[in-house]
């Protein structure tokens, strides 16, 4: 590193850590989860019943493990973009330290049923104001890194990064008003159908700006460092990052297809979920024609191997999406373990692909040093390659086949199957799918011993040093 | 110009997303519980029925559970219990709504029309211990909701709420325990709405015939319904244990059809989950089947 600028990076490795430790709940609460599915015995007690730990379970994932990075990566990439420190190191650290209690007692009261139901929303008022504070004061240090920047020109990253400051901070303040009636439960201002709509208008979007636009903005930040290419196409990435904010608020409803919510904006939802293939193929063409004459680097270098991939479920993730918001697929999948496999290829397959290749990059930066072992790192990819689409493709075939057979009737009009017949024929998914959760922790254990030891070769060669 | 302008930047990407916002979620408010949705019929709930669904949130029974039956056939045929799709006046008391994104379970809508009893005894039975009823079935055990309800906020809930009570609703909660009142909620589901379908299902019967006169023929197959259905409750036997003994009836094969399908008091319905044949199946049995095992 031969940059004039002094970078405060205390803040983006104590975020990756502790991300890196959340997420591993969410990957063992996620083993625990699909286990009690297969076997209920498992409920042994009233705080682990799979009621309350699937909250739990996507909580550590979306907001532990998720945003935990997304902060720390930030921290590191807006500094390198904007060429200037962070604004103040002192707050971050107060940051990290915030967010380490909101989630340990997100977990804590999760357990104890202390719930609003609405997804990825369930945090108590008092939490939820942690969250939003936690957001608030990364928005601003980041926000004001980048006022004070030396580097004139903003790239691309960075409109992800601000578009995601500005959209969490309103949808996760809507969607959480409510009228507290203690301490540890309030009740929405919402009421049935405008509050599914409101709920659903948040959750849809925290897709797009939590588990689209900030991966992106990682992505297109560290494909190009590591492969040493130029971005393709500055333009093609303006059109597409306005498309995409533009469209994804109208898709809420597809959510919500069938149900009481009035018919033209489950149609709205529709036809915008189709629209956004456009920028969301544009991005990953832009991410795809950046490789332009290096591909052989996918054999080669480990980091490109997580990003393609990365990114290539991205653009599975968003032909699929759309696939699912059109009314008679719908129909058809909407409720079933489909989803949790669309889910789950884009969590695993998308945004952790992505996260995983950033963090070995800062590692080594930070260190100073090479990764511990390119072998291991291998090993990692094909671990949690294999564990994700075992996970997603035994979820999907599940859902087909029990969509279908919910959907079969007789030639009189009444059905064919009973519930529990459809359900009795996916018990071996769920099953094999607790198995793939397996491999996939295999793969991050490996990916957690290599972090761990570049960080304890970088010691001993600053020791070393000094 | 907006490359290099972070407050412009991030003032445009407000008013961007604002756009679809306004149109797809704050327009709607206009229409959405309007009048136009309101249905009469449908009541708030009591403290009892409240402090239930809160316990269903706890619970986060809403993991495996949702509570929207959709316009598709074949979701009201399943989960109407004799009631219609969802509207949207239903859910006007719902704070927040509850319908769920995944049907681990199957919908809870209208549940209070399969399981009628006032005394709730499948559920209590199902809640004890699911597999007990449905073998099996993967949710998890409840008898952990036995115990005494805390009911110190009720009043402040209902006052929140906006909904009416009365000092008697409100005496009703003592002594009261969890499992009583989660019960109260189930049994409120879905069944403000008159049901057309339920009064037609009773009639249609009586004018049809047993078409099996041998038991021998659908021993097999009837003992089978019997065991995944009905054995949690009448015994392995058939000797009887929560419901009475079916080792034969003085009952007609119309009536015994009639309770079967429909359900009564303690007995659940099986209209929607048995076809016409394997009911008559299980008549078949009972009626014959006096001396058999
Ligand atoms: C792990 C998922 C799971 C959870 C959590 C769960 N259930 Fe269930 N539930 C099921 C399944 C599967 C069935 C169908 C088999 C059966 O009847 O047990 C079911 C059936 C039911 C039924 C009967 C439905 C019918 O049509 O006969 C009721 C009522 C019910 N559950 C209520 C609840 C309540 C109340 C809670 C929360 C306290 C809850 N469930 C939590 C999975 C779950
Ligand atoms: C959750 C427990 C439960 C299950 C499961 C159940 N029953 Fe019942 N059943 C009862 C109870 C309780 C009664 C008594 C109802 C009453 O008091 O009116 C009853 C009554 C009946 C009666 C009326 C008996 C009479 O002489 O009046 C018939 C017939 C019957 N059940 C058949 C069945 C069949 C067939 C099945 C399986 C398809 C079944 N039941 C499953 C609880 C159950
Ligand atoms: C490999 C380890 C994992 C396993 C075994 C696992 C398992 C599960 C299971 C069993 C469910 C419930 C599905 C259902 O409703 O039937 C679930 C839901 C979910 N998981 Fe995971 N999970 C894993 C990793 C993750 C990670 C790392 C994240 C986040 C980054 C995540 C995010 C989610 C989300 C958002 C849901 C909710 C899906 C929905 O509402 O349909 N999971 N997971
Ligand atoms: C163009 C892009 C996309 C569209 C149109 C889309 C569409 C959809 C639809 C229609 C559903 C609801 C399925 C159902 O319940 O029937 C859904 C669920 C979901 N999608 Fe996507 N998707 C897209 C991209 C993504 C991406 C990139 C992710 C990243 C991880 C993602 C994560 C999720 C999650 C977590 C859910 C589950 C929500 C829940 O029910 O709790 N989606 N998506």
């Amino acid at each position: 590193m031969n940059a004039p600028t002094r970078y405060v990076d205390d803040s983006t490795k104590g975020f990756m850590i502790w991300s890196i430790i959340w997420g591993t709940v969410a990957v063992l609460v996620g083993i625990l989860i699909s286990l009690q599915l297969a076997w209920p015995q498992l409920n042994v007690a009233p705080y682990l019943t799979y009621g309350r730990l699937r909250p739990i379970h996507t909580n550590a994932g979306i907001f532990g493990w998720g945003i935990g990075s997304f902060i720390g990566l930030f921290f590191y990439i807006t500094q390198r973009l904007t060429k200037t420190p962070l604004w103040s190191p002192g707050l971050a650290r107060l940051t990290l330290w915030l967010f380490n209690i909101g989630i340990a007692s997100a977990a804590v009261t999760l357990a104890m049923g202390i719930n609003r139901t609405k997804e990825y929303a369930e945090l108590e008022w008092p939490l939820a104001l942690v969250v939003a504070v936690i957001w608030v004061l990364f928005s601003v240090n980041v926000f004001m890194t980048i006022l004070k920047r030396k580097e004139e020109q903003m790239y691309i990253s960075l409109w992800y990064i601000m578009a995601a400051l500005v959209g969490v901070t309103v949808l996760y303040v809507i969607n959480n008003l409510g009228v507290p009636l203690h301490l540890f439960k309030s009740y929405p201002i919402f009421a049935g159908t405008n509050d599914a709509n409101v709920q659903w208008w948040y959750g849809h979007n925290a897709v797009a700006m939590v588990l689209t636009a900030p991966p992106l903005a990682i992505f297109y930040y560290f494909l190009p460092k590591v492969i040493n290419n130029p971005i393709y196409s500055h333009r093609m990435g303006i059109i597409a990052f306005w498309s995409l904010i533009f469209m994804y608020l109208w898709t809420g409803a597809h959510h919500l297809l069938w149900t009481p919510v009035p018919d033209w904006i489950q149609t709205l939802a529709m036809a915008f979920s189709i629209m956004l293939i456009a920028p969301s193929w544009g991005a990953v063409f832009n991410g795809y024609l950046t490789m332009g004459g290096k591909w052989e680097q996918m054999k080669t270098n480990y980091l490109v191997k997580f990003l393609i991939c990365g990114i290539t479920f991205y653009g599975l993730q968003t032909l699929q999406g759309p696939m699912q918001a059109i009314r008679t697929f719908s129909a058809f999948i909407h409720y079933t373990d489909w989803v949790p496999g669309h889910v789950h290829m884009g969590t695993l397959g998308w945004v952790s692909m992505v996260l995983f290749a950033a963090m070995y990059y800062v590692t080594e930066k930070l260190n100073d040093t090479e990764i511990y072992s390119v072998k291991l790192a291998d090993t990692h990819f094909w671990l949690v390659l294999v564990g994700q689409l075992i996970h997603s493709i035994t979820m999907w075939t599940a859902g087909v086949q029990q969509g279908s057979m919910l959907l079969a009737t007789n030639p009189d009009g009444s059905l064919h199957y009973s519930f529990m017949e459809t359900m009795i024929a996916i018990f071996p998914y769920y099953k094999i799918r607790a198995i793939s959760g397996f491999i996939y922790l295999a793969g991050l254990l490996v990916f957690i011993y290599n972090i761990y030891k570049t960080f304890q070769k970088g010691a001993v060669a600053q020791t070393a040093k000094a | 110009m907006l490359e290099k302008n972070p407050v412009i930047f991030i003032i445009l990407a407000f008013v961007v997303i604002m756009i679809g916002t306004t149109v797809t979620m704050i327009a709607p408010f206009k229409w959405i519980n309007g009048p136009a949705d309101r249905i009469a019929e449908v009541k708030p709930y009591t403290p009892l029925q409240q402090e239930g669904r809160d316990i269903y949130m706890r619970e986060g029974c809403n993991n495996c559970h949702s509570q929207t039956v959709r316009t598709l056939a074949a979701d009201v045929e399943r989960y109407g219990n004799g009631g219609s799709y969802s509207k949207s006046g239903e859910f006007v008391y719902d704070r927040p709504h509850l319908w769920g994104s995944r049907r681990t379970g199957p919908d809870l809508a209208r549940i209070g029309l399969k399981y009628p009893d006032p005394n709730g005894m499948w559920h209590r039975k199902h809640m004890d211990n699911p597999q007990s009823v449905v073998p099996a079935s993967n949710m998890p055990a409840y008898a952990f909701l036995n115990q005494p309800l805390n009911f110190a906020y009720s009043e402040r809930k209902m006052k929140l709420l906006n909904f009416p009570y009365t000092r008697a609703d409100l005496d009703e909660l003592k002594g009261k325990s969890e499992m009583d009142a989660i019960i109260a909620y189930m049994r409120k589901l879905g069944t403000d709405l008159p049901t057309k379908k339920a009064e037609a299902a009773t009639q249609a019967p009586a004018a049809r015939n047993n078409p099996f006169s041998d038991l021998k023929a659908v021993k097999t197959e009837a003992l089978s319904l019997y065991a995944k259905n009905c054995a949690a409750c009448h015994g392995d036997k058939r000797q009887g244990s929560l419901g009475p003994t079916l080792k034969g009836s003085a009952k007609s094969d119309a009536e015994l059809f009639a309770v079967i399908s429909k359900g009564r008091a303690g007995m659940p319905s099986f209209g929607s989950s048995l076809d016409e044949q394997g009911i008559w199946k299980l008549v078949t049995l009972i009626k014959l089947g006096k001396h058999d095992d």
